[in-house]
């Protein structure tokens, strides 16, 4: 019968906005996801996440729309760096858009969020725009800190970096998880490492606190197989890194599937606000840029590698498939959606001609030739 | 309470009154009485925290020993029994870690003091000092605050050797975003220390463990919950107009203990305590460079790059130069790594002798 009203449901664009909707309009629109996830390998835990999930068209467009955003960025910001706008080290997110999207979705906006430096994606999630973030690569006044952090360095309420020490920040999140429990505010903090900083002692110094005092910590291991140009198998005398937590129970995620970190997010802190201490993530997710902007990435692996997981794994076209196989969304909306998106983006990088006049409607402005034709944005 | 009562001895002038003063009777003043009471720094620090951690209970103490122990020197004695496990934690010995926990902590809101139970050990977690905690203000344009104390006993004691007897005050100086204080006396442990929590900056409190058990006169007013000392200001200990001697820390003590040597010849000393390492206040050298026109450094670090190779730097670069009628004098810790051996290790730091010494010298005597 589902599938029934699923095939003659229509795709109504305000329709799904609307707050009132009947009940069995919301039939139409929701989807019970028939694509089975991954199940997580599981380390000290007899159960872990559901294996699946409830995904409403409203989500699913917000989640692509905040994939496809974060992708354009990091794409406009490899342009920018290339163009020597944007100076010194740059760590680009693209291909891990899952991780970010699905672990926001798991928590809420209370929660506090700190990672390191391929940071990026989780200032956007964590709410700066897009204008302040490439506003601060460039090292202008209207970026989130008015130029003086750069890439590494940019924060929001309850974001707390960016930090450019690999592991460092791993303490500092457990000093939030502290605060929280402290405050008593059944807040959670998530504090996120790669694989490469893995294998800092500060992070089991991090580890055996966090269990002993019982901090409502999650810790997740983003990783994307590489740190910098050591594989994994080249780095660590283990790689499960969901069980180096050792008295810590894990679990290991596919995190090219938003819905199932996000799942998995909404596992673990669960578990946590339960009082139960701290968990660890670990996300196996990929990067398509080389480690920053400086190295190519193709030296330590081949392109058919990179072009197999973008064919195959990319979170963003996984997203688009299922919901337009599922007839949440049409193909047309989505191209509108990259179409409006990449527009944003391209306003949010103009930054030449912009304040021209005070609160007035975009113009043209001359370039140095008759053929430079910029924009100006008040 | 005993441990207290037993460290105090009331002066009153002419009354025969004892009163017991415990960490939790009140003060009672006899009336008419200019009332002194005798502090050790250990005392003085203790009182701060406690007094602090009741004021504001953001306010809490993290560090190997600080709870159950009662602090590997007594500092934070009787501190867990008041406080309980969640303002007083005894942590792993992991610097690094609950180092960042703190500044984690901070950065959450909360006001941690995060000990060390000697700044040796902080060079293990003094990448979350600098980098986590230091540059976080800056680097988030005001966006992001970290009020954290870091305290603990710093530079030489007795018979430690070299890895346990480094002094700090150069390394943490140097950085832009710390605040630095090294407090001499009780009543500088008091106001200093209580001026570092009550910063919503990350402080780091430089004592001394040789001077713990030290006693000092404390007035009332520096007594009262709500005294504090501001943080980036000198004291001139003692004014004089023949020489003037620049110290921090337990070297202020000999440097007036050699200008009582040195009064008796007729050579009359001012005595700078520095109380600050960083800001650096050079408005109260150079006043006292104007009047007495000669300058010692003294300090228990070493010589490259110390604190008073700064001092020296900036009085050459600012008005007090012309007025110097001899090169500025460093007298400083021997420019080697601490040795153990007493006679060894007594003549490897400043000495009321090598100060005396210094001054003769300077003023050509």
């Amino acid at each position: 019968v589902l599938k029934l009203l699923l095939s003659k449901s229509e795709k109504n664009a305000g329709f799904a906005d609307s707050p009132s909707v009947s009940a069995i309009s919301i039939v139409f629109n929701l989807l019970l996801c028939t694509h089975p996830f991954k199940k997580c390998e599981l380390h000290r835990l007899d159960q872990g996440p559901p294996t699946q999930a409830l995904l409403t068209r409203e989500q699913g467009l917000k989640y692509y729309r905040t994939m496809q955003t974060m992708r354009r960025m990091e794409l406009k910001a490899d342009q920018l760096y290339k163009q020597k706008i944007i100076r010194g080290f740059c760590h680009l997110y693209d291909g891990q858009e899952a991780c970010a999207v699905g672990i926001e979705a798991g928590i809420n906006p209370s929660d506090h969020l700190i990672t390191a430096y391929r940071a990026h994606g989780y200032t956007y999630t964590r709410g700066v725009s897009v204008k302040e973030i490439l506003a601060e690569l460039t090292g202008r006044r209207g970026g989130v800190a008015k130029g003086k952090g750069g890439s590494m360095h940019m924060y929001a309420k309850h974001f707390y970096g960016g930090n450019g020490i690999v592991g460092a920040q791993v303490p500092l999140g457990a000093g939030l998880a502290l605060a929280c429990q402290y405050k008593g505010n059944n807040e959670v903090c998530v504090t996120l490492y790669g694989d490469g900083a893995a294998n800092q002692g500060q992070i089991f110094e991090s580890f055996n606190m966090a269990a002993l005092w019982k901090l409502p910590c999650i810790f997740i291991c983003e990783n994307n197989k590489y740190g910098m140009g050591t594989s994994v198998e080249r780095a660590s005398a283990s790689t499960d890194y969901f069980k180096r937590g050792d008295f810590i129970p894990g679990l290991k995620v596919d995190g090219m599937d938003v819905l199932t970190v996000r799942e998995a997010t909404k596992f673990a802190a669960d578990y946590c606000r339960s009082g139960k201490g701290p968990i660890l993530m670990e996300l196996e997710t990929y990067r398509y840029h080389g480690h920053s902007m400086s190295d190519p990435g193709v030296s330590y692996r081949t392109r058919e590698e990179i072009q197999e997981v973008r064919s195959k794994s990319d979170p963003i076209s996984m997203l688009k498939d299922r919901m337009i196989s599922n007839n949440m969304a049409s193909l047309e909306e989505i191209k509108e959606i990259d179409v409006e998106i990449r527009k944003e983006i391209e306003e949010a990088a103009q930054f030449l001609c912009n304040h021209i006049f005070y609160n007035e409607p975009p113009m043209e402005v001359r370039g140095t030739n008759p053929w430079s034709k910029l924009k100006s944005i008040s | 309470m005993s441990s207290l009562f037993s460290s105090l001895k009331m002066m009153t002038k002419g009354a025969m009154r004892c009163v017991l003063i415990t960490n939790h009777l009140k003060f009672f003043e006899t009336i008419g009485n200019f009332q002194l009471l005798q502090v050790t720094v250990r005392d003085a620090l203790n009182q701060a925290m406690d007094e602090e951690l009741e004021r504001d209970e953001r306010v809490f103490l993290l560090g190997e020993e600080v709870a159950q122990y009662d602090g590997a020197y007594k500092v934070s004695r009787g501190l867990w029994k008041k406080y309980g496990d969640k303002r007083i934690i005894d942590t792993p010995i992991s610097e690094m870690g609950f180092a960042g926990i703190a500044v984690g902590a901070a950065m959450a809101g909360l006001r941690p003091i995060c000990e060390f139970m000697t700044f040796n050990f902080s060079m293990q977690a003094i990448d979350q000092v600098i980098n986590s905690a230091a540059k976080t203000c800056y680097m988030s344009a005001g966006l992001q605050a970290v009020p954290i104390v870091f305290r603990g006993p710093n530079g030489a004691s007795a018979g430690v050797a070299a890895q346990h007897s480094q002094c700090f005050a150069a390394w943490y100086g140097h950085c832009p975003g710390l605040k630095v204080v090294s407090p001499w006396n009780s009543e500088d442990a008091r106001g200093l220390l209580k001026s570092a929590i009550r910063d919503d900056n990350p402080v780091v409190v430089l004592e001394n463990e040789l001077m713990y058990g030290v006693a000092f006169e404390v007035s009332e007013q520096g007594l009262s919950k709500d005294f504090t000392i501001p943080i980036g200001k000198a004291k001139v200990e003692r004014p004089g107009n023949h020489v003037t001697l620049v110290s921090h820390s337990r070297m202020v003590g000999h440097c007036l203990d050699a200008a009582a040597v040195l009064a008796k010849e007729g050579i009359e000393c001012e005595v700078i305590n520095l109380r600050t390492i960083r800001p650096l206040d050079v408005e109260t050298i150079e006043a006292s460079v104007v009047k007495t026109n000669h300058l010692i450094t003294v300090e228990g670090g070493w010589p490259q790059f110390g604190v008073g190779a700064e001092i020296c730097a900036r009085i050459m670069e600012g008005p007090a130069f012309n007025y110097l009628d001899a090169p500025v004098i460093r007298v400083t810790g021997v420019d080697i790594p601490m040795p153990y051996a007493k006679i060894l290790e007594d003549n490897s730091t400043p000495q009321i002798k090598d100060i005396i010494f210094s001054v003769k010298k300077t003023l050509n005597m």
